[in-house]
């Protein structure tokens, strides 16, 4: 029995709008962004994983008569009544409500190969009451199993138009299926009708709806809310739906039936049982994907094949970006140096050349690995072998209560964090994510690689191969380290407690990616990370640079460098006194001061105030350290660390009794702080903008302090009994 | 009358029932896992877990505890 309710709109006017406003909705992995791209010739993000529309897309397109409409992408979602964050927000675009503009037209993606589960998203939206117009995709895949367009628009009661968005086929009919159905009046389209049990349900909720909501589906916004709403959990890092108080406690006060809980549900797709077979009479063919999911998910042949995909990125993150860093850096130091020789030298010269060209330079040093990173995900993603990434690791991840999609992040912490909790936008839910957040930055990036070369290298005996198999195992400690931590904090802190839900991932078939399509997408990622964390790096770094430089005087008693330079008979000896200046400016600088200190708190770690200076200076990023060890050792601002006099330096720094000031222990210890400290502001800076609070940037910085200082001192003092001084 | 989790790979068989909390539920029913509906176990992941669920021409992945919870009745005919 199909039966329709029709609740006519009275604000469906036969007056066009100036300026329609089109919003595209449909399932995750239809070709809905591939769609909206061609539609609009924006760069919007097209993607084969579940769910990854998070930032709502916009762009204009042309309708006939030469008028152009406004066209918002939402969120793939399979459904308006899961109750996930972006189902309100797919719902919200849909409807009109929080501040969303009620939209002219609907256009439904329906997925070819899956035309019963598509349309099922199709019935909630008709529910609603808006205007709908089909856009048939993948058809080129579902080939024979391609219902007929005007068959299944004679079905569904709306325009249903074939499109292939790759090749621009279909387009102009499906603008001018948008151009007729504006110009149909709006009404809800129910195919099921509620148990007297359910509709008494709704007419209660329906009054307590807020005056806002009303006029257009009051019945299938009380449906929603009745189905969506539960019990507030006051919280602040659950993903709640937003809706007004009084609608949550009228649908709390009604006690639902699991019967009725389910009978929507089990009524739409009754329906569509019903119905769709009647027009797709053909399966479509998985074959190729079948096929290479043999290999590529099978017990060992598919884990051989992972680890080699693995391997690649990695190799190509860690290796493949070096050159280009390396470049990055050289015209960093050569624009200073150009600049410096014209403009002449001054506190403006310095800020300049030190403060602000190096703080642009440290921040465009990353970008080399993220876009690699990126360009390898959306790959991935776009073929689809992302998800089969989530699918093969879920067991290991879900062991440390960690989602399957955080290995990704995880892997991509070994280049840098910042585009690992950038990547970590592919979970949808938030304990998830901010879970994997609080993890991810553990990982040994590389940032720590030159301050672990140093220490060894100036610091521990023994042979290449020991000193190689050392830095192998502070990656393998930092995972270690990683894993435990997640197992940890979701054992016992509050909001990252598991909470058992579903793991339901769909295993989309593989297609070939788009270049275009990949390009895009890593270019628009890279200039987020641009916009968003290089501007509160670049701010770090010139702050940082301020504290270690002023108030640029000489302690009391310093001899007079000035004069000294000026009479020195070398080049060498004006170059080492200059350096001596420095070295003494630097100790009484500001953060000089902090790092004597902090001295007392970090002595029970074998770590005297030098290296303090060295801490602070690490916050702009942690390279920084060794320059600025290089400066407090007077061998100069560019020791990198592979420089020999640094290395000296280290090995033969005293204290004041004599003995040696830094010894393998003291090595060890100062890494595996490096490993376990938070030092990065720029990785706090994009916590914190990624979560909206500030509670979790300082929780993290705070827990992995502590645990670094933990750490050292059991390593350092334990050492020191165990008589390696 | 077995759970999906119990049921070999590659064998068709008929959703009876879906069991579990709230939310859990509703994602399979809406997804279109309700009763009367074929669903066929493709794959085991390498590690034993989770499995490779088609449904409805769609592939998913689902683990071993929620598949215990789905109801399912062999052979689909």
């Amino acid at each position: 029995m199909t039966d329709c309710h029709d609740a006519t709109d009275p604000r469906a006017a036969v007056a066009l709008p100036t300026q329609p406003v089109i919003v595209l909705a449909g399932n995750p992995n239809v070709g809905k962004t591939t769609l909206f791209n061609a539609l609009t010739g924006s760069s919007a993000k097209v993607s084969n994983y579940p769910g990854i529309t998070v930032d709502r897309l916009s762009g204009t397109m042309a309708l006939p008569g030469a008028r152009v409409a406004q066209v918002f992408d939402v969120p793939g979602t399979y459904s308006l009544n899961a109750r996930s964050a972006e189902e309100q927000i797919a719902l919200d675009a849909l409807v009109g409500l929080h501040g969303a503009t009620l939209p002219d037209v609907v256009v439904v993606c329906l997925d070819a190969t899956q035309v019963a589960r598509s349309a099922y998203l199709l019935l909630q939206i008709q529910e609603l009451g808006t205007r709908c117009v089909v856009a048939l995709t993948m058809i080129d895949e579902a080939k024979l199993a391609t219902p007929e367009p005007r068959a299944l628009a004679a079905l569904l009661g709306c325009e249903v138009v074939a499109v292939t968005a790759r090749t621009k086929h279909g387009l102009e009919d499906l603008r001018a299926a948008i151009d007729r159905t504006l110009r149909s009046e709006r009404k809800s389209v129910w195919r099921w009708t509620p148990s007297p049990a359910l509709r008494e349900h709704l007419d209660a909720i329906r009054e307590a709806l807020p005056a806002t909501w009303r006029g257009q589906a009051d019945d299938a916004l009380a449906l929603w809310s009745l189905l969506c709403l539960e019990p507030r959990t006051g919280s602040t890092d659950d993903d709640e739906l937003v809706v007004p108080d009084g609608l949550r406690a009228a649908v709390t006060a009604r006690k639902l039936d699991r019967s009725l809980d389910d009978e929507a549900v089990l009524a739409r797709w009754a329906w569509l049982d019903r119905e769709i077979p009647k027009l797709v009479r053909r399966r479509p063919d998985r074959s190729r994907t079948e096929r290479i999911d043999r290999f590529l998910l099978h017990r060992a042949i598919g884990f051989a094949a992972f680890l080699g995909v693995m391997g690649i990125v990695f190799m190509a993150l860690f290796w493949g970006a070096d050159p280009l860093i390396g470049w990055i850096e050289a015209a960093f130091k050569a624009i200073a140096g150009e600049l410096r020789g014209r403009i002449g030298e001054g506190i403006f010269t310095d800020f300049v050349c030190d403060g602000l060209i190096a703080g642009v330079g440290g921040v465009l040093v990353f970008m080399p690995q993220i876009l690699l990173l990126f360009l390898f995900l959306g790959f991935l993603e776009d073929c689809g072998y992302l998800a089969r990434i989530a699918y093969l690791m879920d067991r290991i991840m879900r062991s440390m209560n960690l989602h399957g999609r955080a290995f990704v992040p995880m892997l991509s912490g070994f280049a840098c964090a910042i585009p690992a909790i950038l990547a970590t936008r592919t979970m949808e839910r938030r304990r998830d994510r901010i879970l994997t957040m609080m993890v991810v930055p553990l990982m040994t990036c590389s940032a720590r690689l030159p301050v672990y070369t140093l220490v060894i290298a100036a610091l521990i005996p023994g042979s290449a191969l020991t000193q190689g198999l050392l830095m192998v195992g502070m990656y393998v400690f930092s995972v270690a380290m990683a894993l435990a931590a997640a197992w940890v904090m979701s054992k016992t802190i509050k909001p990252l407690k598991a909470k058992r839900l579903p793991f339901l991932i769909e295993l989309p078939p593989y297609r070939w990616p788009r270049g275009g399509d990949v390009v895009r997408a890593m270019w628009s990622k890279s200039a987020m990370f641009l916009r968003e964390a290089g501007t509160v790096i670049l701010v770090c770094s010139i702050a940082l640079w301020a504290l270690l430089y002023f108030p640029r005087e000489l302690p009391t008693g310093s001899p007079d460098y000035a004069a000294l330079i000026e009479r020195a008979p070398t080049a060498d000896a004006k170059q080492a006194l200059d350096a001596e200046r420095s070295a003494l400016q630097l100790a009484n600088s500001y953060g000089g001061r902090l790092g004597h200190a902090i001295e007392p708190a970090i002595a029970p770690l074998g770590f005297d105030w030098k290296i303090g200076v060295g801490i602070v200076g690490a916050f702009a990023a942690r390279e920084v350290f060794v320059s600025t060890l290089g400066i407090v050792y007077s061998v100069g601002a560019d020791a990198d660390e592979g420089s020999a006099p640094l290395r000296t330096k280290l090995r033969t720094a005293t204290k004041a009794d004599g003995t040696r000031a830094y010894t393998p222990l003291v090595g060890l210890s100062l890494m595996i702080f490096f490993a376990l400290a938070c030092q990065c502001m720029s990785t706090l800076a994009v916590v914190r903008r990624e979560t909206g609070s500030l509670r979790w940037p300082l929780f993290l910085f705070g827990y992995m302090t502590a645990l670094a200082w933990i750490v050292s001192f059991c390593v350092y003092q334990g050492g020191r009994v165990l008589g390696f001084a | 009358m077995a759970s999906l989790a119990e049921i070999p790979t590659g064998r068709a068989v008929t959703v009876v029932g879906v069991d579990g909390s709230r939310a859990f539920r509703r994602r399979l029913l809406e997804m279109g896992l309700v009763p009367g509906v074929t669903v066929r176990i493709v794959t085991v992941a390498p590690l034993g877990d989770p499995l490779q669920v088609e449904v409805r021409g769609g592939q998913w992945s689902i683990r071993r505890t929620e598949a215990a919870q789905i109801a399912v009745d062999e052979p689909a005919r």
